[in-house]
């Protein structure tokens, strides 16, 4: 169990597993940290951009007053699913692809803890997203807000609600998984000397993140059990009548439904504490204090919850219960944004597009937290709830702190994944018209919310005086499509370079760099010994006794002199990575992950085909449990 | 947390070890169960929240046989025992007995089942179903939870059971029989809360009684 690159030498039964590792096809079985993380990556920007043409349409029907451009049950479904979509396939997944590639990396290992398992998570996560959106082919997409509110979400006549219920089932049991063996992952492979004070802040965040989830989405795995029992079995979970209670939904959904604001934003936090001291070139200011921060958003975030519903009537004690802890969530926060203000300040400043995204993304985070503050006032919260100042605050949180962090993120650690680099004057434009296309479109709508716009409402008349703020707001949302093109035409370009870039482009500080880019299957020839905080600093820069940073000295600074030689069993295979063993790809995850969305269909069209899934989930589950580990 | 602590520790070069000197697939699991935790945290909180909300019967005290659910709690609670032995017995190098008292087990786990089904079709006799009212609704999506469990646990002993057959169940493979006792434990464990709180705290009839 120790690691997974040593494989018990069994005879290959019946269970033959498969060996390429290039090609089409070692894509779907291939259990690689690092192509799984490249699998999470590429669809989670796919949905990206379906979830951003779902914005789009919604901008150009709000361009004017009065318009008809969208149906109203259409609009619905459109805002409902760019939620669905922007949460849990694209800022959730594509936060994973950041962990999966890089948090092995980060601590010297080769792979997950469970590499199979991390394989399943990707498929699960994939058929999730798939069978959410063939709702629109099949009676409808999901229209009742990605919050789901009971009972409207239980009486709602078309199917869109019950794809809502069982799709988002699907993706917390992928997500759930996933958060297992990455939290495993961080506490058991670390590298030797790589103490927990020793990780990275990427790494630390990661580490809350799954936790997070772990304790989360189980909350919300029963909400939508619940949901889905009323609207298929007849249950009165939700029904009022029955003595039931919608209110329940609501806190079942806000106490994984907050907690998940922080799932989101703090892998972004990590990427910015990773790419500030890169480019002021000094260490992150108060290490611990931002780890500690980042643990203590993630235990108040399981306390702040009922904000969410201030405006239900949960009576003052409770909505001042929870006024309090919010604004005490603001602390940690805070503590963060100066310890990244402190990294700045006097550093040797690189303006690199990682960079410039790091600090759009802490300008237009302060900005989302300070309008959060706001509505942590309850009286406050009670004219700007369910108005379009709400949605200029987790826009500005959400597009503005996660979007931009991992942005910036793609920016960074593009050239050690692909090995080669974005185009800089492409990522600056990028970076400007998206800071610009952002600020304008999610701007106005503060002026918008409290002149009293509602969210959700599919028209305005023209005599409400909204229509210029409207129209601005649409315009900005193509300078946004037009600045993610230029994103889309930098990546392509970037394939037409040459590959072959040196190991560490941007002379970083954590170990992900120190091996190639992109990294060999086996991440490192030698695991390393980490000696301390940014090891890979500190083996190519020392200081001198007046305090000024001086290259170590020649012979010093390579690659092999700086990796120590692992004394343990990895020591001992040595030699270039030859008798390297990593384990060998699987169909089983995928096979597993097959059945979910059948058992779905089955849920929603008819009991057979719910047989035929469990019968493909089982036959994937046990084939994985017998397949030889290795051959 | 003790995991945690020891990680902080300068690190001592275990060669084999994990990082936190715990099993990977150990600490896997105590974290999945954790989670799990909070799956029947939810439920049982909805089972609470709706005591004595149901407007029309059958109540709790209509349709609850104390006597016939303790016995078959006490099958279940009896099998944790069982479980103990097979880990023990896999733990010395004893298959045989290993594999007797994992049967063992799974026999209980489904005696347990078994009478779970009995009551629940006991209770639709009486009147109450997932439909009737929000007892009903939040009494069998609970036990019900429960029950699938339990059955979960059951096909893995099972498996474990059949594999001893083939050879694949030594004492190397401790770990696999203490993984799934793990489970099987929480299962009991989960019970004895359920129990108590759906059995044996007496709820107030509906609004009017």
């Amino acid at each position: 169990m120790a690691t997974v690159s040593v494989p018990a030498e069994r005879p290959g039964g019946l269970l033959r597993r498969p060996h390429a590792t290039t090609g089409f096809w070692s894509w779907f079985t291939t259990v690689d940290h690092k192509k799984i993380g490249i699998l999470y990556g590429i669809t989670a920007f796919g949905f990206f951009l379906i979830g951003g043409s779902e914005a789009l349409l919604i901008r150009v029907q709000l361009a004017r007053p009065d318009q008809t451009f969208l149906e109203p049950a259409v609009y619905n479904e459109l805002f409902t699913m760019h939620g669905i979509t922007m949460v849990f396939l694209v800022v959730m997944p594509l936060s994973a692809a950041f962990f999966n590639y890089l948090l092995p990396l980060m601590i010297g290992a080769r792979d997950v803890v469970f590499p199979r398992l991390n394989a399943f998570s990707y498929w699960a996560f994939l058929f999730a997203g798939l069978f959410i959106y063939s709702s629109w082919f099949l009676g409808g997409a999901p229209n009742g807000g990605w919050f789901g509110y009971a009972p409207n979400s239980v009486t709602d006549p078309t199917r869109g609600m019950t794809f809502y219920a069982i799709g988002l089932l699907i993706a917390g049991i992928a997500s759930t998984v996933s958060a297992i063996n990455l939290a495993v992952t961080i506490l058991n492979l670390r590298a030797p000397g790589m103490t927990l004070f020793r990780m990275p802040v990427f790494v630390w965040m990661g580490l809350v993140v799954q936790l997070l989830l772990a304790f989360s989405l189980p909350v919300i795995t029963i909400g939508l059990v619940e949901l889905l029992f009323d609207r298929l079995f007849g249950t009165h979970f939700f029904d009022v009548a029955a003595g039931g209670s919608p209110v329940l939904w609501q806190h079942l959904f806000w106490l994984f439904g907050h907690p998940e604001v922080y799932i989101l934003v703090l892998p972004a936090m990590g990427i910015v504490s990773e790419i500030l001291p890169v480019f002021a070139r000094k260490p992150l200011f108060g290490y611990q204090f931002v780890v500690f921060s980042g643990i203590a958003i993630g235990f108040i975030g399981f306390g702040v919850w009922a904000h969410h519903m201030f405006a239900v009537g949960l009576g003052p004690v409770a909505n001042t219960a929870f006024a309090v802890s919010t604004m005490i969530i603001a602390i940690p926060t805070g503590v963060k944004i100066f310890n990244w203000l402190g990294t700045l300040w006097n550093g040797d400043l690189r303006f690199a597009t990682p960079m410039l995204f790091s600090i759009g993304f802490i300008a237009m985070f302060v900005i989302g937290g300070l309008s959060g503050v706001t509505h942590a006032v309850v009286p406050s919260d009670y004219q700007q709830t369910d108005t379009y100042y709400i949605v200029a605050h987790f826009h500005y949180v959400l597009f503005g702190g996660a979007i931009f962090g991992l942005f910036a993120g793609i920016y960074y650690w593009w050239p050690k994944v692909f090995g080669r680099m974005l185009s800089e004057t492409g990522g600056k434009l990028n970076f400007w018209l998206m800071l610009i296309g952002f600020n304008l479109t999610f701007g106005p709508m503060h002026v918008l919310g409290l002149q009293g716009m509602p969210r959700r409402i599919q028209s305005y008349p023209a005599s409400l005086g909204l229509s210029f703020w409207n129209m601005v707001s649409s315009i900005g949302a193509f300078v946004i499509a037009i600045s993610v093109l230029v994103f889309l035409v930098n990546a392509i370009a970037s394939f037409r370079k040459p590959k072959g870039m040196e190991a560490d482009p941007w002379d970083a500080r954590t170990l992900e760099w120190a091996t190639s880019s992109p990294p060999p299957d086996h991440n490192f020839e030698e695991i390393p010994v980490v000696h301390s905080l940014d090891d890979l600093w500190h083996r190519k820069y020392a200081e001198t006794e007046g305090g000024r940073v001086v290259p170590v000295a020649a012979g010093g600074s390579g690659e092999d002199a700086a990796i120590d030689e692992h004394a343990g069993e990895h020591g001992a295979h040595g030699g270039g990575g030859h008798a390297i063993h990593m384990p060998s790809p699987s169909y089983f995850p995928l096979i597993a992950a097959a059945g979910f969305p059948v058992i779905g269909y089955g849920l929603i069209f008819g009991v057979p085909a719910v047989a035929v899934g469990l019968v493909i989930s089982l036959a994937g589950f046990f084939g994985w449990a017998l397949e030889p580990s290795a051959e | 947390m003790a995991s945690l602590e020891h990680a902080v520790a300068p690190p001592v070069s275990h060669h084999a070890a994990t990082s936190t000197g715990l099993p990977s697939l150990k600490l896997a699991m105590w974290l999945f169960l954790a989670s799990d935790c909070l799956l029947f945290g939810a439920l049982i909180s909805t089972y609470v929240l709706y005591r004595g909300a149901s407007t029309t019967g059958p109540y709790p005290s209509d349709v609850f046989d104390i006597p016939y659910t303790s016995v078959s709690s006490f099958v279940l609670l009896a099998s944790s025992l069982t479980m103990v032995l097979a880990l023990a017995a896999i733990q010395r190098g004893d298959v045989g007995r290993s594999r007797v008292w994992l049967l063992a087990t799974a026999l209980l786990g489904m005696t347990f089942l078994g009478g779970q089904v009995y009551e629940f079709t006991s209770f639709v006799r009486e009147g109450l179903t997932l439909k009737t009212n929000v007892f009903g609704t939040s009494f069998y999506v609970l036990t019900g939870f429960h029950g699938t469990h339990v059955a979960v646990g059951v096909l893995m002993l099972l498996t474990l059971f059949t594999l001893s057959f083939a050879g694949k169940i030594t004492q190397d493979s401790a770990m696999t029989v203490e993984l799934v006792g793990l489970y099987w434990h929480f299962v009991d464990i989960v019970w004895i809360v359920i129990f108590t709180v759906v059995y044996l705290i007496p709820t107030n009839p509906g609004p009017g009684g």
